[in-house]
């Protein structure tokens, strides 16, 4: 297939490649790129929340508010998550299309569920006063937090578009690529949840 | 005032007929010069029943070199609302001194500072940048088009989207008076609570989308589809330089997007990231900013500096001295320019360690752009030098460009930075390196490249007046301002006491006016040469003995540019073809794959504009519903698998036919 990477070596005095012309498929390069692009995004939101986490301007720090048991189910809701759609990429692998929504519909449902008990967690703390406006600390984490929610829930959005393709048009080609790109995006914001269960909660907590 | 009833506030958000400067004349008599120009171009399109072309083969394009051509056109049109804003405040600060107050009040004279520096930036540079890649990199590279063909379009209109805002606020509302920067707690809400910042964060949000995908799929392009045979150190220089400069553009993009976004919570949700109260900290803002700003000047110039590698080998008539050198003081600058962020603010009080670290890496820089310089200068050693209008922008360039690079090194001093910092001395470096550098590169890419584009070369004369007006103007309206700035005086003021400082503000205008006249040399020169266009017209595909591969196709090129993929052997590899006797095939064609036209991406960032006039005027219904329409017609978008198809051998024997025919008349004549 790809017959011309550039390392291929040729007559020196053959200047056309008379066959057709296969250029590689960059998607998964494309998307990789566009992943570490959206991961300079956490890196600032990450910095200001390093810089600025602890002023909390005479208000509740991470003590007083984080329940760490309720983290907890939350990180465990979305590690089940990446682990699910792992699954339904090995089924994808061996072209069993029902297998594929299946593990897909899990995964969406532990996604749904993380973005649940994340708004649950907003909620009580914007009603305890403790909301983005209190404290440059409570911007920081609301904005970094829920950036990564953001996230997780346009993932929800896409992968229910992507089992209506994958049902209406079963695993072709262009349906395996994005399910592909969509499993890099999902295990990704896992990788910056556990970022951000570090160094936010965990942290925090010790502080 | 009165109170403007719920439903009024609903329906229009804080929009009401007072946003329309109906009582600025300046502003009134430029909208009925720009509506009238509109509506004659509108006409125009209309008699030449042109509708129809421009939607289907230009707005809906996605061949990169269509939209490489877009790119240009919106550089150039956004180009004279930059310069018209320039020569605005070289005409306020010439008059206003002592008694005299100028003609513009100083809220509007802050808008105008800060639209040319976000115009000439982001709409003008930018633009200009992407199109040369855009056009240039898939025929040097072999390619048939870039890696993601749709989203390029996309990429397109998200920049013009981003224009059309900044271009709005000029007849709806206003602009920032911030600079274009934007530093908050003045670009906050509680000292710009009105729309000019919203403008200014929406217009490069949207913008900045644009910029950031076409980075990721240059990039993918240039790793992904070389002819084979390139390696990477065969690759030719401008497409390094293209590859450096993707990299960049990838790498410091999201940090602007986050940090406008942060700024943008502070506005709208109330949030603590830059404010002055309740933790704030305004100065993180400062350094992010910077940590995306300084990257985008080297995006800016890295590709010129490809630019003038090919310009200065093909009219010497020579290989590229030092072309690994070239490569790696490229790839040098791409990681330093990351490291020398802080040398815009030496005097905010890092300290004297963490100044003397940056100081230092910004001189480093000069090395690598120094040892550019010289292989150059070693190329056109000995070379036969053809003294065309790219060769003369090059050479302009040099001669300038050192200069600015020199008052930068100045500048770098921390010490001397103290002195020096936001004065007009900075303006003066600037603006050095930036017109000599970047806007020289341009206009040298543009009489460069030009015939491979339409088919015919630009006219000399003109060229060579828009230059000559060019070089001299520069040089007129910014030395003064280099004395000035020696003299303390500072940036962004629109009104003067001591009146001995007048006669050097009124040698800048004049200045002005004289690059004024380089920019309508350039306008005329286009207008004659589409005018002349059968004794300029160049069959060959190759007018200037070209060494890389974009000059082995026709010109204009098809829309596959190669019926064949080429091979390469050398760095110059139509070079090494002509010299070594290559056999254009002239049978034997194959159906050729490519990407169909597609509407979506104008659709798309026509909503995302409408998203953001909303979102500035706070009119929430609209940008909820703009919004979610844009995730609706981006998942429709995506139901679309029919996104290719193929060029007939039939077809593509036709064109190939045609261009044998042709270049066997050549040779008879």
């Amino acid at each position: 297939m790809s017959a011309h990477a550039a390392e291929t070596t040729f007559p020196p005095d053959s200047f056309y490649d008379t066959g057709e012309h296969h250029p590689q498929n960059g998607t998964m390069l494309g998307f990789w790129l566009y992943l570490m692009s959206d991961c300079l995004i956490f890196a600032v939101l990450f910095a200001m929340y390093g810089v600025v986490g602890a002023n909390y301007a005479a208000g509740p720090g991470p003590k007083d508010l984080f329940d760490l048991g309720l983290v907890a189910v939350n990180t465990s809701m979305l590690l089940l998550s990446s682990i699910t759609y792992g699954f339904a990429m090995l089924e994808m692998a061996r072209g069993r299309q029902n297998a594929v929504l299946g593990w897909l519909a899990v995964t969406g449902l532990f996604g749904l569920a993380f973005v649940g008990l994340e708004l649950y967690e907003f909620n009580h703390f914007i009603h305890e006063g403790a909301g983005p406006q209190r404290s440059a600390f409570l911007s920081a984490f609301f904005a970094l937090v829920g950036t990564h929610g953001l996230h997780v829930s346009f993932g929800i959005v896409w992968l229910v578009v992507l089992m209506v393709q994958v049902r209406k048009m079963g695993l072709t080609e262009p349906n395996r690529r994005r399910l592909a790109c969509l499993s890099l995006f999902w295990h990704f914001l896992d990788v910056v949840w556990i970022g951000v269960f570090t160094f936010v909660y965990l942290m925090g907590v010790l502080r | 005032m009165q109170e403007r009833s719920e439903l009024m506030q609903t329906l229009f958000g804080r929009l009401t007929l007072e946003a329309i400067p109906y009582h600025e004349p300046i502003l009134v008599w430029t909208f009925v010069a720009t509506a009238i120009l509109g509506m004659s171009l509108l006409a125009y399109i209309t008699r030449k029943r042109a509708w129809g072309t421009l939607w289907n083969d230009w707005f809906c394009s996605i061949d990169h070199k269509r939209i490489g051509v877009m790119y240009m056109v919106l550089g150039i049109v956004m180009l004279l609302r930059g310069f018209a804003d320039a020569i605005m405040m070289r005409a306020q600060q010439a008059f206003a001194f002592g008694d005299s107050m100028g003609y513009l009040p100083p809220h509007h004279y802050d808008q105008i500072f800060t639209a040319h520096g976000v115009i000439m930036i982001f709409f003008v540079a930018m633009p200009f940048v992407t199109g040369l890649m855009n056009y240039v990199v898939p025929l040097q590279i072999g390619a048939r088009d870039v890696a993601f063909p749709f989203l390029n379009n996309f990429s397109f209109w998200m920049t013009t989207a981003g224009a059309v805002l900044v271009m709005m606020s000029l007849f709806v509302g206003e602009f920032a008076q911030t600079g274009w920067l934007a530093y908050p707690p003045l670009s906050g809400i509680a000292y710009s609570p009105s729309v000019g910042v919203d403008y200014y964060i929406w217009a490069l949000q949207i913008a900045g989308v644009g910029t950031l995908l076409s980075g990721v799929n240059l990039l993918v392009t240039i790793v992904k589809m070389r002819a084979p045979g390139m390696t990477l150190m065969k690759m030719p220089v401008f497409t390094w330089t293209a590859l450096c400069t993707n990299v960049l553009i990838v790498a410091a993009f999201p940090v602007l997007t986050a940090v406008l976004g942060l700024l943008s919570l502070d506005r709208y949700v109330g949030t603590n990231f830059f404010t002055n109260d309740f933790g704030g900290n305004a100065m993180m803002y400062v350094n992010l900013i910077w940590i995306w700003g300084h990257p985008e000047v080297y995006i800016l110039i890295l590709p010129l500096f490809g630019v003038f590698s090919e310009v200065v080998s093909t009219f010497s008539g020579k290989r590229l001295f030092g072309y690994t050198s070239m490569v790696y003081a490229t790839v040098v600058i791409t990681i330093l320019s990351y490291l020398v962020w802080l040398h815009h603010f030496f005097t905010m009080g890092s300290g004297a360690s963490v100044n003397s670290f940056f100081g230092i890496t910004t001189m480093i820089i000069s090395i690598p752009t120094g040892a550019k310089m010289f292989n150059w200068l070693f190329t056109m050693y000995r070379g036969r030098i053809k003294f065309d209008v790219p060769m003369l922008w090059t050479m302009g360039f040099m001669f300038t460009f050192v200069i600015g690079g020199m008052t930068g090194v100045l500048l770098a001093v921390p010490p001397a930075d103290f002195v020096l910092h936001n004065s007009l001395f900075l303006i003066a470096h600037f603006h050095n390196v930036i017109i000599g550098g970047v806007v020289f590169g341009v206009f040298a890419g543009i009489n460069y490249w030009f015939p491979k584009v339409a088919g015919f070369k630009l006219d000399e004369f003109w060229g060579k007046v828009s230059f000559w007006f060019w070089l001299v103007g520069f040089w007129v309206a910014f030395a003064p301002l280099y004395v000035l700035g020696l003299m303390g005086v500072t940036r962004r003021v629109s009104h003067f006491e001591d009146m001995s400082l007048q006669i050097w503000f009124q040698i800048a205008a004049v200045g002005a006016v004289l690059i004024g006249v380089g920019i309508l040399a350039f306008l005329i020169q286009i207008f004659v040469s589409i005018r002349r266009r059968d004794s300029l017209r160049d069959e060959t595909g190759d007018p200037w003995n070209g060494r890389t591969l974009e000059w082995a196709t026709s010109s204009p090129p098809p829309a596959y540019n190669f019926a064949f993929t080429p091979r390469v052997h050398d760095q110059d590899a139509w070079f090494d073809m002509k010299r070594r006797g290559h056999q254009r095939p002239v049978s034997g064609f194959v159906d050729i794959h490519m990407p169909k036209n597609t509407a979506a991406g104008i659709v798309l960032a026509g909503i995302a504009t409408v998203c953001g006039f909303a979102l500035i005027w706070h009119i929430w219904w609209l940008a909820a519903a703009s919004f979610f329409g844009l995730i609706a017609a981006t998942i429709i978008h995506t139901f679309n698998y029919d996104r290719d198809y193929h060029i007939h051998a039939d077809e593509v024997s036709r064109v190939e036919d045609q261009r044998t025919s042709q270049l066997a008349a050549l040779q008879k004549a």
